[in-house]
């Protein structure tokens, strides 16, 4: 797969095959999520394109009534909040998205450490065009 | 990374401070105010100077493209000060846009380039509706991965809390105990945006109440009034509208000079003895969401350079852009050890105007208002009024006030500026 870029638009296009892809540093073996073009740690630009199998736990979550405009037009509001979170990956990485099926009326009662499954969703796309925001996109998130 | 001692090349001075009142100000946009700011500053030199003397500006703005459709916004800032032709950098790095600005001003003089510079910043932002107000502030995070979440601002530090509270057992009255102390500071500053404490509040509402023929509320004290979900609504949970900065319209600019002219200004020059600037990374990819590496950094550097320690500096103004905000930064900067103490050092009093180190004593963001351009700036010039007793009603009195610093944080952390200021 080493000829499929290290971009935020292949990163994308996985996301939309419904594939969570990180980036694997072939010299040191670092794991990138999201994936990157350059290791972090060695400072490489070998690197290779590894699936992560979507299990992981929550370590930081806020439930949010006043979002952007993506969320706003996805029917979220202060009496229809929604849950965002940083999973850690069972293979390392943290990555931010949204948490479905945690109780957001009693945010109290969600737990840091719950278990969860990478899901996909679509939602409309980050842009202050009118035009250009309503372009459906798939976004990664997280099933407790 | 291997980190060289780093010093300026030459001294560099602050002799003038001012600010434009901060608040909701619709009939006035951002070079206004920057205008109002500077006619402030220019007040403020003791012994009068002649403002065509100054050599560049530096301009923090974090949003005119969105909030005004208008970007050069420094360049719109030296027409209407009479500053043109003079070179104006416009700085954004999102809320910590002016202190970079500040920082890059300070290095201007220090490499010998100028000697005299006018740095600060603006931000007009209550034109748009909230929600894309939301969206603006929320394009300082990596809009790609952190907002595609759909995370706010107030989202990514609230689960900067849930964090906190999971480690040390931080509790969010806690949080709520900083808004009551810089809301009690607040209230004696007249620019402030809300100059009232939480009681105060808490008293207009039952007022309010009262006059409408409305049941009035029982609240016994400012924390029940704080708990009552129809006055204080969850923005993030676990952040609740008095957790949370407001958004406010606002300019704030400072006058450096060159050490060896500094007296020529004023009797009680303040220098800057320590800068330190470092960046950081999204939220997910810090290796703690319980302090801000970045701003660790940049007090180390800061720090490092003055030649002082955090117990060295008197007072504080601190980057509260929401409550759990304050108990990081209060750690990072090396006042409290990390975890309940930061936590609790409001609710006991130890960052009170009187406590042991008093911390946002001009009200903080919550209080005085977060003009994200303008507000590492408007954090500089409180320490120059505090510096030089000229605080007013808000004064700090127990101390001699030699040493002060401010912490001024971009974005959720992904840049931190902390600079410390001396009274010799």
């Amino acid at each position: 797969m080493k000829e499929i870029p290290f971009t935020i638009a292949s990163y994308d296009k996985f996301i939309e095959e419904k594939k969570l892809m990180a980036s694997k540093c072939v010299k040191c073996s670092a794991l990138w999520l999201p994936p990157r073009p350059i290791c972090l740690t060695c400072k490489s630009d070998a690197l290779e394109w590894i699936e992560l199998n979507g299990k992981g736990k929550l370590v930081a979550f806020t439930v949010i009534g006043v979002g952007p405009m993506p969320m706003i037009d996805a029917g979220y509001n202060r009496e229809n909040p929604y849950c965002s979170g940083i999973v850690e990956l069972e293979e390392g990485p943290r990555i931010s998205a949204q948490i479905l099926g945690v109780d957001v009326a009693h945010p109290e009662n969600i737990k840091i450490g719950t278990s969860l499954t990478a899901t996909f969703v679509e939602r409309g796309s980050w842009h202050f065009v009118e035009e250009l925001a309503k372009v459906k996109k798939t976004y990664l998130a997280f099933q407790a | 990374m291997t980190q060289r001692k780093r010093k300026l090349g030459r001294g560099v001075a602050m002799v003038g401070a001012g600010m434009s009142p901060f608040g909701i100000r619709p009939d006035v946009t951002n070079r206004e105010l920057f205008a109002e700011a500077f006619l402030d500053m220019v007040n403020s030199v003791d012994r009068g100077f002649d403002p065509q003397e100054i050599e560049a500006l530096y301009v923090g703005n974090c949003g005119a493209e969105m909030w005004e459709a208008q970007s050069v916004i420094g360049v719109l800032c030296a027409d209407i000060t009479g500053l043109t032709p003079r070179p104006a950098l416009k700085v954004e790095d999102a809320c910590a846009s002016s202190s970079v600005a500040v920082r890059e001003g300070i290095m201007g003089i220090a490499s010998g380039m100028y000697d005299m510079v006018l740095a600060g910043g603006t931000e007009k932002m209550s034109i748009l509706p909230t929600n894309w107000t939301t969206m603006a502030l929320a394009c300082g995070s990596d809009t790609t991965y952190e907002s595609a979440a759909g995370f706010t601002f107030p989202g990514l530090y609230a689960s900067m809390a849930t964090a906190h509270m999971e480690r040390y057992g931080t509790t969010h009255d806690d949080m709520l105990r900083v808004a009551i102390k810089n809301h009690s500071n607040g209230a004696l500053n007249p620019k402030a945006h809300f100059p009232k404490t939480i009681k105060n509040v808490m008293d207009m509402r039952k007022d309010q109440a009262e006059k409408k023929g409305k049941p009035v509320p029982s609240w016994a004290d400012e924390m029940e009034f704080l708990h009552d979900p129809r006055y204080n609504p969850v923005i993030a949970w676990p952040n609740t509208l008095f957790d949370c900065c407001p958004v406010t319209d606002g300019a704030a600019c400072i006058l450096l000079v060159a050490e060896e002219i500094a007296k020529n200004f004023t009797n009680i020059p303040l220098y800057i003895i320590g800068s330190g600037q470092a960046s950081g990374h999204n939220l997910h990819d810090r290796e703690t969401l319980t302090s801000i590496p970045a701003a660790k950094l940049a007090a180390q550097q800061a720090y490092e350079m003055a030649g002082v320690g955090p117990q060295d500096i008197k007072i504080a103004e601190v980057h509260d852009c929401f409550t759990i905000a304050e108990i990081m930064a209060i750690a990072d900067l090396g006042f409290f050890k990390e975890g309940k103490e930061a936590a609790t050092a409001a609710g006991e009093g130890k960052t009170a105007r009187d406590g042991v180190k008093p911390i946002n004593v001009s009200g903080g963001l919550k209080c005085k208002g977060h003009p994200v351009g303008a507000t590492g700036a408007a954090q500089v010039v409180e320490i120059f009024q505090q510096m030089r007793g000229e605080a007013g009603a808000r004064q700090v009195k127990n101390m001699d006030i030699n040493l002060a610093l401010n912490h001024n944080i971009g974005a959720h952390g992904t840049t931190a500026v902390v600079q410390i200021y001396e009274r010799r």
